[in-house]
């Protein structure tokens, strides 16, 4: 008994990491109907900044190195909300409207996300830099004539053309100067990250049952920052012109709020929390550039049980999707229960793999859809009906 | 058809749009449209349905482009400015559709209604008691859902909605269309008392003989372009046969 207890824990913990990303990739998907297949990556991100800011503080020890994590989860909201900013401003604010092309964007996006962790190095970012300030530049001081000339747009993609050539040469150039250069930082192998002492031992114990502190942390966290998206989405102003924004877009622009910088901020936080996800992923295994694609697909499971914008309905399917992935992949019932039916022994050693808990979940998803089409607590009223 | 009159001249327009051309993609909804609001005062645009009076009004709020052709307000010209931005200028719309956000409260509806004042919501916490004086049925509604009120109610929260935003200028499309008889009048005596008290203008797209006659100015609408103009004391029965489906 005590082995399922620890791993319904782990299943929560599990659901805890997939009810923060699923909410980030809920908020997004409800505003503005992107779909955005780099959320995953997102979540990567997180977990190599943590892994970053551990190695930053690591040297130097003591209270500094037992408090990195903190600051290692306000990083990895911070980095990944400025980059989907980023992102939003520079590419997805363009395809709104195009559903198909989003979708193969974002999904560009994630290639090269994954890419680029794998072979980051310092030649890389000197080129990467190189290559925007000299394709801003070549923008910026066009002369004016040449700016408004017909074919301009076709020009400013010649001009980034260069700048990306000019880039590359500098990336082999300085790649060749020496190790120092071409280096990759992270590389393709996965990575680790150590959890401070106070994370790895255990937070006391009920009726026996020690409680793991990694666990515990990452449900409470979970909990406090949907608490707090909860807060933000209902009391403040931006959560209410979100809102606003989400459920008739044209209106609010009639109404006086500026839907691009509503946009801009959902995109932020969606991408925020993602990052965080990812934070709390590194005190649950290790770092890899992968990383990403194996939640993705939990966390559409997650919003298509759930159903979009429905709270409740988020958390019961993420810490459903946890929990069945925990207690039957991991064949945690094989041990539990020793003197099971040969028959019945079978069929649960059959699905005790991640792989076959995932196909036992589509069934179940499917399964379940065809009863109640519109998720566990379809909205009601009389503005649905219409 | 009724002879072209002359307009009179008024010393000051808030809107002036002049050779207005609209296109649905390639479709040419507006031809060459000329219109005029005088400061203060209501004017309204007949026509029968599909001739191109809603696509008027989405052109002046920003939700379309006109392809050429001016709009000058308050002597400004209004090039590409994003909706919002003509919002904080002053001009509030009511839409045909009414556009209530459904799952915000009355309360918060009422509240985005000041995103048009500078600051916003954020600085903008207080709603005057006056729509409540003119709708006593939202001050009773307020913790509602939105998208819950009867189509009347919802007529009402948008039309107190777009006054919080104390524009220049107020858009109606049609806030008669489906509406039950006594409301009807509830919504006509709210209006007329806002031009009085406030001095804003009206732009009144309706149907509704009686509420149409409360206008100052008509402009008659038939396949985009405006084919009768006139105060409305002229408006004679001949025209409002044509324009109006009564």
């Amino acid at each position: 008994m005590d082995l399922i207890f620890s791993q319904l824990l782990d299943g929560l913990s599990i659901g805890a990491v997939l009810l923060l990303a699923a909410t980030g990739l809920a908020i997004v998907f409800g505003l503005m109907g992107v779909i955005n297949l780099a959320h995953g990556e997102f979540m990567m991100i997180g977990a190599y900044v943590t892994f970053v800011v551990q190695n930053i503080f690591r040297p130097l020890g003591g209270f500094a190195f037992e408090s990195y994590y903190i600051i290692a989860l306000i990083a990895s909201f911070l980095v990944t909300a400025i980059f989907g900013v980023v992102l939003e401003k520079t590419l997805i604010r363009r395809l709104y409207g195009r559903p198909l092309e989003t979708l193969l964007a974002t999904w560009g996006i994630s290639l090269i996300l994954i890419q680029f962790v794998r072979s980051v190095s310092l030649a890389m970012v000197i080129g990467i830099a190189v290559t925007a300030l000299l394709g801003w530049a070549l923008q910026k001081f066009l002369p004016l004539p040449l700016k408004q000339a017909s074919f301009a747009s076709y020009l400013k993609g010649v001009l980034w053309t260069v700048a990306g050539i000019v880039g590359l040469i500098v990336i082999s150039t300085t790649a060749s100067i020496g190790r120092f250069f071409s280096n990759p930082w992270f590389g393709p192998r996965n990575l680790d990250v150590t959890p401070p002492k106070w994370l790895q031992g255990t937070w006391g114990s009920i009726a026996g049952i020690e409680l793991p502190g990694i666990r515990i942390f990452i449900i409470i966290l979970s909990a406090l920052l949907i608490a707090a998206v909860v807060w933000f989405l209902t009391k403040s102003v931006w959560g209410v012109r979100i809102r606003a924004v989400t459920q008739n877009r044209e209106m609010s622009n009639c109404l006086g709020i500026p839907t691009d910088s509503v946009d801009s901020i959902t995109f932020g936080i969606g991408s925020g929390l993602a990052g965080v996800a990812g934070c709390a992923i590194t005190l649950l295994g290790s770092v890899g550039p992968n990383l990403g694609g194996s939640y993705i697909v939990s966390c559409f499971m997650v919003i298509v049980l759930g159903g979009v914008g429905n709270l409740l309905g988020t958390i019961i399917a993420s810490m459903m999707l946890g929990i069945i992935q925990s207690i039957i992949g991991s064949g945690s019932l094989l041990i539990a229960f020793p003197d099971m039916p040969n028959s019945l022994r079978s069929v649960v050693e059959f699905f005790a793999t991640t792989s076959m808990s995932y196909v036992l979940v589509f069934i179940f998803i499917i399964a379940f859809l065809q009863f109640k089409p519109t998720g566990m607590f379809p909205q009601k009223g009389r503005s649905v009906e219409a | 058809m009724q002879p072209q009159e002359s307009y009179p001249l008024a010393n000051e327009f808030v809107l002036k749009a002049s050779g207005l051309n609209v296109y649905y993609g390639e479709s040419h909804i507006l031809r060459n449209v000329d219109l005029q609001i005088p400061k203060g005062e209501m004017v309204c645009l007949i026509g029968r349905n599909g001739v191109g009076k809603t696509t008027f009004l989405k052109t002046i709020i920003g939700l379309l482009q006109q392809r050429s052709g001016s709009i000058s307000y308050e002597s400004n010209e209004l090039l590409s400015q994003p909706p919002y931005q003509r919002a904080r200028h002053g001009i509030g719309y009511v839409t045909q559709g009414r556009d209530i956000i459904p799952f915000l409260t009355v309360r918060e509806n009422l509240l985005l209604g000041m995103e048009a004042l500078p600051g916003g919501m954020a600085k903008n916490r207080h709603i005057d008691s006056f729509v409540y004086e003119l709708f006593p049925i939202l001050e009773q509604f307020l913790n509602r859902k939105g998208g819950d009120l009867s189509g009347g109610q919802q007529q009402q929260l948008a039309i107190a909605r777009a006054l919080l935003g104390k524009p220049k200028l107020l858009l109606l499309d049609e806030p008669t269309e489906g509406i039950q008889p006594s409301i009807i009048l509830d919504i006509e005596r709210a209006v007329q008392r806002i031009i009085q008290e406030t001095g804003i203008s009206v732009l009144l797209v309706e149907q509704h003989l009686h509420f149409v006659k409360q206008s100052s100015f008509y402009y008659a609408m038939q396949r985009g372009g405006i084919v009768s103009s006139g105060p409305t004391s002229s408006l004679s029965d001949a025209v409002i046969q044509e324009f109006l489906t009564v």
